[in-house]
């Protein structure tokens, strides 16, 4: 009998609506699996065991009544802890959230419910995204199913490790300055941050609103495509929400054609800090795109190098205000309430003893940016850096249809290697962070594994402002070739569980 | 020179509301100092006629209709209230929290 | 900090503040807009709504929620620039505003900082025959907090045990204005700032973009105080009190800090540049956060918000809808009464203008109109130290009783009850007039009889009369009068008893 958790979830869909098999076992398949292989990965925070058994039995209800099912009905999808769903837990990887069960489902959590996926649970991360290891989440660390002594990425750690163990065929990150593209490359997975605005941030936890996108975490292209155009689209609820026509991603997904496609490999990204095994695959994933018909040029964008710390003024400015409303007084943790003690005093204490060194370290330094006498020098500047980050971009666009580099300078690290040393840790999104700070659309692909430690890279591809189509076009032509050059999909490199 | 001293990240602990210890602030100075030093380059390229970016996407103008929606009951308002000794910080329909200490800005 | 006990200060003698200083003032006014719902969701903003029954997930602050501009708030924002005479940006951003308070569910407020919508704005005053120009910094458009009630022994803030906090006023949409400096009033000062308000109070009536109730907190004003030494042109340091939330006490905690100023300068010493608390109850100001401890506000771009871009063209149509200006309405309503100078001048004194205009509008003569508001309401509102327009009475029921008046189915004397009878809340004119059996008799008989009674208890005066003494009348009209418990028409009775006597 076929193993339902090996399946694409655009297979999973096609049998379900043909009645092959039911929802609900496909939904009990990956909570054994969950069952098997979660102590081992950590990747998930919470199961909502009977709602997504009650989903699933909703669509093969549907079915049994002849009413048409959507491209996802019945797939199970696990969603990253960071986006708000009625009456879950949704704790952020915080402590300081620790018991909270929001009133409202996020805006992605209403489509997922509307499209008839099946939501698993909530997935382990970064305590309020802001890390690219999962190792600072409140509830201990997540593991690399490649390698479990290794990290998953971050911050949407869990959400590419329940994809990449088979837990679930898809999941749903975050990306502030890498959180879905980074994971997705260190474990061999499909990772899309779509163009900002391109889905309702309303309901994701907010840590750096300029920044934050929510986006599709999958196994195949196509799987990813199908995710991606399920969440899309305006929503009167962010105002940041684009009001235009979801870009054609499904239809790139299928076309899987780069003939003709104009590819810019950025000079920037790349060399000194790279591992070699990550550029010599990376280097293979280009040749490819050659063999396969696009025009590859190499493009200057000299900014991109100012990304780093641009992002680590703007996103620490914006979480410190954001994290503001995390003060014991109407939800969450409360520490030192004795009665005697002020609000103000209960407010520092709980703040103190509920966030992570992280999360106060990143407070602290956006406190230090947006006060007064430092502005100018450092939120004012880092807010230009992004002027002429987006104008490198615009500039590169004019010469090409898409950017090509590494998505991560190095393949997953190991677990507790960098956790003391903070600039390290942020160079893994050295890559990742420029098309935050612009907006625009971009992607992890696996394109192989590095031949120094067998792990897996990825190739990042960014496009413009709402051509996310162009992403998926380079993904699964790329998929493609690699599936028959490899014989089979790269995850199935991956040891058994 | 160091960009921030000890004292200035307790005068930003106690901005924040975080009652940092002793050990975190002896441990998370230098860390910020380190980081700061870093992200300072920023200051290496952006020129005066640069305007800076705050939003991603040049939208203006988004607005909502003055139309009422359907709100929490105040039930559910209150659900997430914090705990207390095993209750709900809750009385009299309205939050409880802990005396408040000077003023509304 | 100090407890409003410990600390009464010296006040100077108001003369002597003047005779040596010049007081200089700065008006920041808080206005809640009157729109259907909350600035930034959708949620109602009605009024004495049970707690936390009129909040969301946006407007309590909560993970993951998102704020939506509403349309109309920015519409009432255009429409009182322009009003105020000020510019409209062409392009203009929300900001955050970072501190920390329990009333705050984000611990930021969306507000404007170095954007705002309105800018450079002037209006005019007349203040005891003078004319005041106040200049008008800028208006911005921000949300209002929730409401904190503090538990414990002394009800004040200070020495609480708790607070419960009520988030249905968080995200009310308010318009703050602030004005320039205001010089030169000199003695005025406090009388300038109080006609300002009530000025602004009347404007956002006008434009139908605010309820304007002091007492309910829909406008709220904070005053800033400085004097500086005749002679010089460099400020003084200022305070700025808050919650100043009536017309009366604008005009006391001006003249109180400046009195209070002037005991300290006069003294040689410093004042504190700090905020400071208007005590309604007391009359006095207490202190608050020094500059010292001023917070540091951190503001930056909202990126949650999209920058507002008016178009001009829409800010044209705006401009198509605004009220008549003040001055311009004044002269019209003067014409149109037919009042002495004198008699329109303490109409307006009174912040009655309105109240006149609306009774009148509703059938009372101007004569009459005035006569009530300035008369029997104005004792009124003084005796319960309320605003003429927060009298639980409406235009509209002032109109008909005096209606009543006008149709003999009551008198004068009569009238002052039915007032008593609306002001409890017993209900309209007409209605009180039936529950209290206050109607006059209009019966022939009735009085007939009660005319005979007193010509018979009277007859010297009766004699009188009958020969040609028709003066002597009143004695016999109060005689009636007294019977019938003063539910007679006076003159009615004054026919009767010229009928029976034969005179005239
Ligand atoms: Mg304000
Ligand atoms: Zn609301």
């Amino acid at each position: 009998m076929t193993d339902l958790t090996k399946l694409t979830a655009a297979e999973t869909a096609r049998l379900i609506r043909d009645g092959e098999v039911s929802a609900v076992d496909v939904a009990q398949a990956h909570f054994d699996r969950i069952a098997k292989v979660d102590d081992r990965i950590h990747a998930f925070l919470h199961l909502d065991t009977e709602g997504a058994l009650g989903a699933a039995r909703r669509v093969d209800e549907k079915r049994a009544a002849g009413e048409e099912l959507g491209p996802l009905a019945g797939v199970p999808l696990a969603l990253k802890d960071v986006l708000a769903m009625k009456d879950v837990p949704t704790t952020c990887g915080s402590k300081i959230l620790e018991g909270w069960r929001p009133p409202y489902d996020a805006t992605v959590v209403q489509r997922l419910r509307d499209a008839d996926l099946v939501i698993l649970g909530k997935t382990n991360m970064d305590e309020f995204a802001m890390g690219s290891s999962t190792e600072n989440s409140a509830y201990g660390p997540t593991r690399n199913p490649w390698d479990t002594d290794r990290i998953p990425g971050g911050s949407g750690g869990g959400s590419a490790a329940s994809v990449a163990a088979y837990q679930a065929p898809l999941a749903i990150g975050t990306d502030t300055g890498g959180s879905i593209r980074q994971p997705a490359a260190v474990t061999g997975t499909v990772g899309v941050k779509p163009t900002y605005g391109g889905v309702s941030r309303y309901g994701l936890v907010a840590f750096s609103s300029s920044l934050d996108q929510v986006g599709p975490c999958a196994r195949t292209v196509l799987d990813a495509a199908l995710l991606h155009s399920v969440i899309a689209g305006h929503d009167p609820f962010d105002s940041t929400s684009i009001d235009q026509p979801v870009p054609p991603v499904v239809e790139a997904a299928r076309a899987a054609d780069v003939r003709g496609l104009r590819v810019g490999v950025v000079k920037e990204l790349g060399g000194e800090g790279f591992q070699p095994g990550v550029e010599q695959r990376f280097n293979e994933a280009v040749a490819l795109l050659t063999e396969l018909g696009a025009e590859v040029v190499e493009v200057s964008c000299p900014h991109f190098v100012y990304g780093l710390p641009a992002y680590y003024l703007i996103a620490p400015s914006e979480c410190s205000s954001n994290l503001a409303r995390f003060d014991a007084m109407r939800y969450g943790l409360r520490v030192g309430d004795d009665g005697i003690r002020s609000a103000e005093e209960v407010m520092s204490l709980t703040r103190e003893a509920g966030f992570g060194a992280e999360v106060k370290r990143r407070i602290m330094i956006g406190a230090y940016a947006l006060s007064s006498g430092y502005y100018e020098a450092y939120y004012g500047q880092a807010q230009k850096v992004r002027t002429l980050i987006t104008r490198d971009f615009a500039r590169a666009f004019e010469q090409v249809d898409v950017l090509v580099s590494p998505t991560t300078p190095t393949t997953a690290f190991r677990i507790g290697e960098r956790v003391d040393d903070p600039l390290a840790m942020y160079k893994a999104d050295l890559c990742t962070i420029p098309s935050n700070l612009a907006g625009n659309a971009s992607a992890s692909f696996p394109c192989g594994l590095s031949p120094d430690d067998g792990l897996p890279v990825g190739l990042h591809v960014m496009a413009p402002v709402m051509a996310d189509d162009r992403l998926y076009r380079v993904g699964a032509a790329l998929e493609a070739a690699s599936v028959q050059r490899w014989g089979h999909p790269l995850l199935e490199e991956a040891p058994e569980l | 020179m160091p960009a921030i001293s000890r004292d200035e990240v307790a005068h930003l602990a106690r901005l924040a509301r975080i009652d940092l210890s002793d050990d975190e602030l002896n441990h998370l100075a230098p860390q910020l100092d380190v980081i700061l030093q870093s992200v300072a380059q920023v200051s290496e390229v952006a020129a005066q006629d640069i305007p800076p970016t705050s939003h991603p996407l040049p939208l203006t103008n988004v607005f909502r209709q003055d139309e009422i929606r359907p709100c929490l009951s105040a039930e559910e308002a209150l659900a997430g209230a914090p705990i207390v000794d095993g209750a709900q910080a809750v009385e009299d329909e309205r939050f409880r929290v802990p005396r408040i200490l000077g003023e509304e800005a | 900090m100090s407890t409003p006990a410990a600390t009464v200060p010296d006040l100077l003698d108001y003369d002597e503040v003047l005779e040596r200083f010049d007081p200089v003032l700065g008006l920041e006014v808080h206005v809640e807009l009157n729109t259907l719902t909350k600035m930034f969701c959708g949620c109602p903003t009605e009024f004495g709504a049970p707690p936390n029954s009129q909040v969301c997930p946006i407007c309590l602050g909560m993970p993951g929620s998102l704020p939506v501009v509403n349309g109309k708030a920015v519409e009432s924002a255009i429409r009182i620039g322009l009003a105020l005479g000020c510019d409209i940006a062409e392009w203009c951003r929300f900001a955050r505003k970072n501190y920390f308070y329990p009333d705050m569910p984000k611990n930021f407020q969306i507000s404007q900082y170095d954007e705002p919508i309105a800018i450079s704005g002037e209006v005019e005053l007349e203040v005891e025959g003078q004319t005041f120009k106040i200049g008008i910094e800028r208006a911005h458009m921000e949300e209002d907090t929730g409401k904190s009630t503090h538990v414990g022994v002394t009800g004040r803030i200070h020495g609480a045990e708790y607070s419960i906090v009520d988030y249905n006023r968080a995200g009310i949409p308010l318009i703050e204005i602030v004005t320039k400096p205001i010089e030169g009033t000199g003695a005025l000062a406090p009388q300038v700032a109080r006609a300002y308000v009530a000025h602004l109070r009347d404007l956002m009536r006008a434009l139908d973009v605010s309820d304007v109730r002091m007492e309910q907190g829909s406008l709220r004003c904070d005053a800033n105080v400085s004097l500086r030494p005749l002679g010089e042109t460099a400020y003084g340091l200022r305070t700025e009190t808050k919650n100043v939330n009536s017309l009366r006490s604008v005009e006391r905690a001006v003249r109180y800090e400046m009195c209070r100023q002037g005991a300290l300068l006069a003294a040689g010493g410093k004042v504190m540049q700090e905020t400071r608390h208007w005590h309604e109850d007391t009359g006095i100001t207490t202190p608050g956060r020094s500059k010292e401890q001023a917070e540091d506000y951190r503001y930056f771009p909202e990126p949650d918000l999209v920058p507002v871009a008016p178009s001009r063209k829409w800010v044209e149509e705006l401009g198509t809808t605004l009220p008549e200006p003040p001055a311009q309405h004044r002269k019209r309503l003067f014409e149109a009464w037919g009042f002495t100078e004198m008699e329109f001048r303490d109409v307006i004194g009174a912040g009655a203008l309105l109240l006149v205009e609306a009774t009148v509008a509703a059938g009372a003569t101007p004569a009459a109109a005035r006569k009530w508001w300035l008369g029997e309401l104005a004792r009124r509102a003084k005796e319960t130290e309320v605003e003429l327009d927060a009298l639980s009475i409406t235009p509209a029921q002032v109109a008909e009783i005096q209606a009543l008046v006008d149709a003999g189915k009551i008198n004068d004397k009569l009238a002052r009850e039915v007032f008593d009878g609306v002001l409890a809340g017993e209900g309209s004119p007409e209605e009180v007039v039936a529950a209290r059996g206050l109607a006059v008799v209009s019966d022939d008989s009735a009085l007939g009889a009660a005319v005979d009674r007193a010509i018979e208890a009277n007859p010297d005066v009766a004699e009188k009369i009958r020969g040609g003494k028709v003066a002597a009348a009143g004695a016999l009209i109060g005689a009636v009068m007294k019977e019938m418990r003063g539910q007679a028409d006076a003159g009615r009775v004054r026919e009767l008893i010229l009928e029976r006597l034969g005179a005239e």
